[in-house]
């Protein structure tokens, strides 16, 4: 192999679109509400909304007014206070940016 | 600088050079138990990084889900309404090999199969599930053979079994169910089987009783709830008995031996402790107490074996995390994202989330929950729940049951794909 073949494979060898931290913070977050809303916010189920699809700002503030008590639940309520502000801003944003 | 010189220098500067070429090449993963743990890891190291070559070994040929199957004994739900393939997964790009890891050779990171030929990884994660300490209960086995006590703790054959035991007993008959102490899988799956069955016996069989021999000193979880419900809907039909551990079944007479009694039945169900499966003992995964492996939280890395991940049941439990497919289900998604980032020779996220939401079916159509966040505790080098995360429904509802189908067909197409 020659040596500037070498560097472009190196180069190559760079993921696409490097990451940043936040990006795999984000990414982990919101695959913890996979479970009831589908894989990257797409619900199977008409029961259950997908997130994928709305916007960051009213994912944010739903998440808020669960975790004040403001909106009722049955499940939401406890779950929305599991989360940091930051963590529900990365949540809402990772959700705000994908298609349903 | 020639090419030689380069990689030298290469090498010595950043210990992570070799590992990041390495994760180029093709990394290979692989993934033995195809259950909520295994199958959820396989799925997301390739959603989050399609390059990675993930190998999954599961014996059985469709993945039959523990949450719900009590409405297959309830008469609710058939086997088949809990039952996925694996077809979702080999969609997703994960090479599934039918067959049984009988031993990890962590030294030479190789895994050996009971048929095919063994497979070398970079990085290894088990997710081997349960074994029952059958040595607790010295005739158990013999009984279980002659069919005469079953536990059905493990979703499939012993599910339609004991669902066959009901529906032949008569009227007026007793069906005895005996919970271990605690840990075991499923905290409130024991309270909700006696619910499906008193559905049932209420439906078809109203002379007939539960009785529920409870090793625990109380109803280990949403008790309030069940208490509630086992008054409110089957009134007469359950009786519940604390601190009553079975030591022992005697086959032939139907009789589970508790430490100062004996307790006849026409239906046995009995489950015994367990611990995490052999393929984890004999890995020397098992770190505590002769039962369960402990885990590094942040990656879910074995703290025993360099190298072996471990998910789900077989995990000495952090501070109130159940045993349950949810937590198995969300502890894979922290060792996927975990493994990507020390397979690219960089640190993973020093703060794993957690969260959990288990339903339990009270009834037919109506079920409970209970919900919590668990995040990295920095103080208690643990993971530990949010305070205010935790709590349980208000009450049984209608809601909640189409709400826990919708969360089963999110989650079976979460872990196992499309």
């Amino acid at each position: 192999m020659t040596w500037p073949r070498f560097l472009a494979l190196a180069l190559c060898a760079v993921p696409l679109g490097a990451r940043s931290e936040d990006d795999a913070l984000a990414r982990g977050l919101a695959a913890t509400c996979a479970n009831c809303h589908g894989t990257e916010g797409r619900s199977v189920s008409r029961e259950l909304p997908s997130l994928a699809g709305m916007s960051k700002e009213k994912i944010a503030a739903d998440l808020r007014a669960f975790r004040s008590g403001a909106r009722p639940a049955t499940v939401m309520h406890q779950l929305a206070r599991g989360y940091t502000d930051a963590q529900i801003d990365l949540v809402a944003a990772y959700f705000g940016a994908r298609k349903n | 600088m020639d090419r030689r010189r380069f990689l030298r220098v290469a090498a010595a500067l950043a210990p992570w050079a070799a590992a990041g070429a390495a994760a180029q090449t093709k990394a290979r993963v692989v993934v033995v138990g195809g259950g909520y743990g295994g199958a959820t890891v396989a799925r997301y190291l390739k959603l989050w990084a399609p390059a990675t070559e993930v190998t999954l070994v599961e014996r059985e040929s469709a993945f039959v889900s523990c949450p719900l199957s009590n409405l297959v004994i309830g008469g609710h739900a058939s086997l088949d309404d809990v039952t996925r393939g694996y077809g979702g997964l080999a969609k997703a790009g994960v090479r599934i090999i039918a067959d049984s890891a009988t031993a990890i050779d962590a030294s030479r990171k190789a895994v050996r199969l009971a048929r095919g030929p063994e497979l070398a990884y970079d990085r290894l994660v088990v997710s081997p599930g349960i074994d029952f300490l059958f040595s607790a209960m010295p005739n158990y086995e013999a009984a279980a053979r002659a069919g005469r006590v079953l536990h059905a703790w493990k979703a499939g054959a012993e599910t339609v079994a004991l669902r066959k035991q009901l529906e032949a007993l008569r009227d007026g008959a007793v069906y005895v169910l005996s919970i271990p102490l605690a840990p075991y899988r499923c905290p409130p799956g024991p309270y909700e089987r006696a619910c499906q069955v008193a559905s049932y016996f209420k439906k078809a069989k109203p002379r007939s009783k539960v009785l529920v021999l409870d090793a625990n000193e109380d109803i280990t979880s949403k008790a309030a709830l069940f208490r509630k419900a086992w008054a409110e809907l089957y009134p007469g039909l359950i009786e519940y008995r604390s601190n009553s551990m079975a030591v022992d079944v005697d086959g032939p007479s139907k009789t589970v031996k508790l430490e100062l009694d004996d307790v006849k039945g026409d239906v046995l169900n009995v489950i015994p402790p367990h611990r995490a499966s052999q393929l984890a003992a004999d890995a020397g995964l098992i770190t505590h107490n002769d039962r369960w492996c402990n885990v590094d939280w942040r990656t879910m890395e074995s703290t025993a074996v360099p190298g072996v991940h471990v998910l789900g049941d077989a995990t000495l439990s952090a501070p109130a995390m159940a045993k349950a497919g949810h937590m198995a289900n969300q502890q894979a998604k922290v060792c996927a994202a975990a493994i990507i980032e020390m397979l690219a020779g960089r640190a993973p996220n020093p703060r794993p989330v957690f969260a959990s939401t288990c339903y339990s079916f009270v009834s037919a159509t109506e079920a409970i929950h209970v919900a919590s966040v668990h995040q990295w505790n920095e103080q208690e080098k643990t993971v530990t729940i949010v305070p205010g995360s935790n709590g349980v429904s208000a009450a049984r509802s209608e809601q909640e049951a189409r709400y826990a189908w919708a969360w089963a067909r999110n989650t079976w197409a979460d872990m196992l794909g499309g």
